[in-house]
């Protein structure tokens, strides 16, 4: 297992880039600490994928460096660079048995059998695949075709990194929670630096300890979920993770507080407004407004069930604002003050956090 | 003879001028030995999404494919706006269907492929300009008429392929899992638009959905499958709140319903040994004897309600904390269990937890797995 570190990395597609625009991948620096279960979570196109080729080594960045334990792996090829990779579609021999297939990695590196034999063993009994060992893998349905390709990933002890690409989008809702919450066990077990690459926002906070958040080929955060969600550093994150987004509310700074349509609206901190700064928001979660005597006068416009809560739409004037609300709570019919928790509510200038 | 038909020919006509509504009736359909979908009667109508909700393979896509002509029941027949169009080809009837995966003409404009269906249905040519162009200005997509397919994001692919099937006026709209394959913010925002499109137009919408949040966000009305059969048909709110069984219960959940064998002794819940609780309130009347307990893991919470609570104890398995929500899942004696709770809270793997049952939202079901009180 390795520690990564990409150093002043910089990527772009085309052959004499000019502007940022020209950059799959802004200039970033990231430290991947060993052993870590890392998410990068992201839109597409937002240069995930492109980030997560050039760990593996199939591209080459255009600038900065790539390094395994401060060794530089730039220039070496994926079959060099020591890593296993899981698909998002399951990559198996159909015609070998299941054991052959998790024994596949190990026999290619010359381990000797009776080292594969219990390494194969042992992860099978992780993934709950014992009884399958002697069957043909062509047999076996969609998610059971996966776990062996999770476990294709997993077999090898020697490797810097595994990394996964959106290994669960051929997976059923039900199972998924079964696969992801195995990978999150084999984390603990295996103890090996993780890389998930995923747009689905439950399944990047569910796995990581460290979510990094993309979008339009920059990070725009790298936080442990909670951070994420309580924090957002950028509209974007706001927007992205949460479902619905966070609400933004346009405002203007006034005697250094946040004022929504002439009300003065309580934030987490005094905003530090940054010079030339133009557009600036409240954020806060759907989960942090509620209902209240008085606050700020909306219209309820919309109320969806969504079983275990209620995703209620309210207006003032053209500003829509969220709120969540538990099950078999008593919910008031045309219109209703609400107010924003403090705690949860930062201002965001141009994009950026400034609470 | 004569008498027959023109009676079928008077009720299609009368039909068509009321509700839209598709119609099975005792319809089956097997292959070889296999039955892919058994004996099922269900009537959807206008007015809201019809949702089919299982897991893949329940015969979600085999009972669209019998509804759209596209498949022949082997038994049973179909009525469209009270018509009998079982042996009908699809072409003869007016559906349209969006897929999984995005289906366009590569070779085509976005232009084109939104026309294809009005050109094939001959409408003249200012006509088919105007609903183009209406139907693109509410999908988004007016700036990329000239692009092809292969130019667009996997959303807006989508979208061209909604335009088509919305751009003619189908009677019956057959949507099958069209948001799947889209990333997770674009479907919220096609889930949200969706039902909009739909709002003021004449016609029967079907949705096929694995989710059941997707279900429940999108209303109208649900038909859980399980294995080839339809285990329940209702208003989705209604359908969710009260399962008229087990089966229903455990599709219509996620992440999954508990489930365990629970004992009613003397005006008592006995779960395990020394998890009980009073039977009270509807629970009550419930005769004594051997009942299954399906709970659902937001019912499970590391704190205690307000009332009616019965303390479990577990070893933590695993813990997911998803930022505002927090899923632990724990063993009792050999059983797993889920509960769900909102807001962080830390859990070891490993270590005893106490968590608190919501003895007042207990679904219990008979021997026969149907349910007798909620």
């Amino acid at each position: 297992m390795a520690n990564i570190r990409l150093v002043d990395l910089r990527h772009s597609y085309a052959a004499a880039p000019r502007d940022d625009g020209d950059y799959a991948l802004k200039r970033m620096t990231i430290d991947w600490a060993d052993g870590g279960a890392y998410a990068l979570l992201g839109p597409s196109g937002c240069g995930k994928t492109t980030l997560l080729n050039i760990i593996s080594g199939l591209v080459t960045p255009s600038e900065g460096k790539v390094l395994f334990d401060e060794r530089d792996v730039t220039a070496l090829s994926p079959e060099q660079r020591n890593i296993a990779q899981v698909f998002q579609f399951p990559v198996i021999y159909d015609t070998m048995t299941v054991y052959d297939n998790l024994a596949f990695p190990l026999r290619n590196r010359g381990v000797a059998e009776g080292a594969i034999d219990t390494r194969v063993r042992e992860i099978a009994a992780m993934l709950d695949l014992d009884a399958m060992l002697p069957k043909r893998a062509s047999g076996l349905p969609a998610d059971g075709k996966q776990k062996i390709s999770l476990g294709r990933g997993l077999v090898r002890s020697d490797v810097n990194v595994i990394m996964f690409d959106e290994p669960l989008t051929v997976i059923d809702p039900h199972l998924k929670w079964v696969l992801r919450s195995k990978l999150k066990e084999l984390h603990q077990q295996v103890g090996a630096t993780m890389i998930y690459v995923t747009h689905d926002q439950t399944e990047a906070l569910t796995f990581a300890d460290q979510v990094v958040v993309m979008h339009d080929g920059a990070v725009v955060q790298i936080g442990t979920p909670i951070d994420l969600f309580e924090r957002p550093q950028h509209t974007f994150v706001g927007h992205f993770i949460g479902s619905p987004g966070m609400n933004l509310l346009p405002c203007t700074i006034e005697n250094g507080m946040a004022h929504f349509d002439g009300i003065a609206i309580e934030t987490r901190a005094r905003p530090k407004v940054p010079a030339g700064a133009s557009k600036f928001e409240i954020g806060v979660r759907p989960e942090f407004v509620r209902f209240a005597d008085e606050g700020i006068p909306v219209r309820i416009a919309k109320v969806s069930d969504a079983g275990r809560f209620h995703i209620v739409e309210s207006r003032h004037g053209d500003t829509a604002i969220n709120l969540l609300v538990a099950e078999g709570t008593a919910l008031p019919a045309d219109t209703a003050h609400i107010r924003l928790d403090p705690a949860h509510t930062q201002v965001y200038a141009d994009g950026w956090a400034v609470t | 003879m004569l008498s027959v038909f023109c009676r079928i020919a008077f009720q299609g006509s009368e039909a068509s001028v009321g509700t839209m509504s598709i119609e099975l009736k005792s319809v089956a359909k097997r292959v070889g030995n296999e039955t892919h979908i058994h004996e099922t009667d269900l009537t959807l109508n206008e007015g809201g999404f019809n949702i089919l909700l299982g897991t893949t393979l329940a015969g979600k896509t085999t009972l669209m494919q019998i509804m759209a002509g596209l498949e022949r029941p082997t038994e049973g027949r179909v009525f469209f706006n009270g018509k009998d169009v079982t042996g009908v080809s699809v072409q003869k009837r007016n559906v349209s269907m969006v897929y999984q995966q995005f289906i366009n003409y590569p070779a085509m404009t976005v232009y084109e492929n939104i026309a294809s269906p009005l050109r094939v249905g001959r409408v003249p040519a200012p006509q088919i300009r105007d609903r183009v162009h209406r139907i693109a200005e509410i999908l988004k997509l007016a700036p990329m008429l000239d692009r092809r397919p292969s130019q667009l994001s996997g959303g807006q692919q989508q979208r061209t392929a909604l335009a088509r099937a919305l751009v003619k006026d189908a009677d019956l709209v057959l949507l099958d899992e069209p948001l799947a394959n889209l990333d997770y913010k674009l479907r919220e925002e096609l889930r949200e638009e969706l039902p909009r499109l739909f709002a003021d137009r004449h016609c029967t919408v079907v949705y096929a959905t694995t989710e059941p949040t997707e279900a429940l966000l999108l209303g109208g009305h649900t038909a859980t499958l399980h294995a080839g059969r339809v285990t329940q048909f209702g208003e989705t709110a209604k359908v969710y709140r009260r399962p008229t069984d087990l089966r229903t219960a455990q599709v219509f959940s996620d992440p999954p319903i508990n489930t365990a064998p629970l004992r009613k002794d003397r005006g008592q819940f006995i779960l395990t040994g020394d998890v009980r609780w009073p039977a009270e309130g509807r629970y009550a009347a419930l005769p004594d004897g051997s009942y299954t307990l399906g709970i659902r893991p937001h019912h499970i919470t590391p704190a205690a309600p307000a009332q009616n609570a019965a303390e479990i104890d577990g070893r933590v398995l695993i813990s997911e904390i998803s930022g505002s929500e927090t899923t632990v899942h724990f063993e009792v004696e050999e059983s797993t269990w889920v509960s769900l709770s909102h807001g962080v809270h830390p859990f070891r793997v490993g270590e005893r937890a106490r968590l608190f049952i919501d003895t007042g939202h207990c679904f219990l079901f008979d021997r026969e797995d149907r349910l007798v009180a909620a």
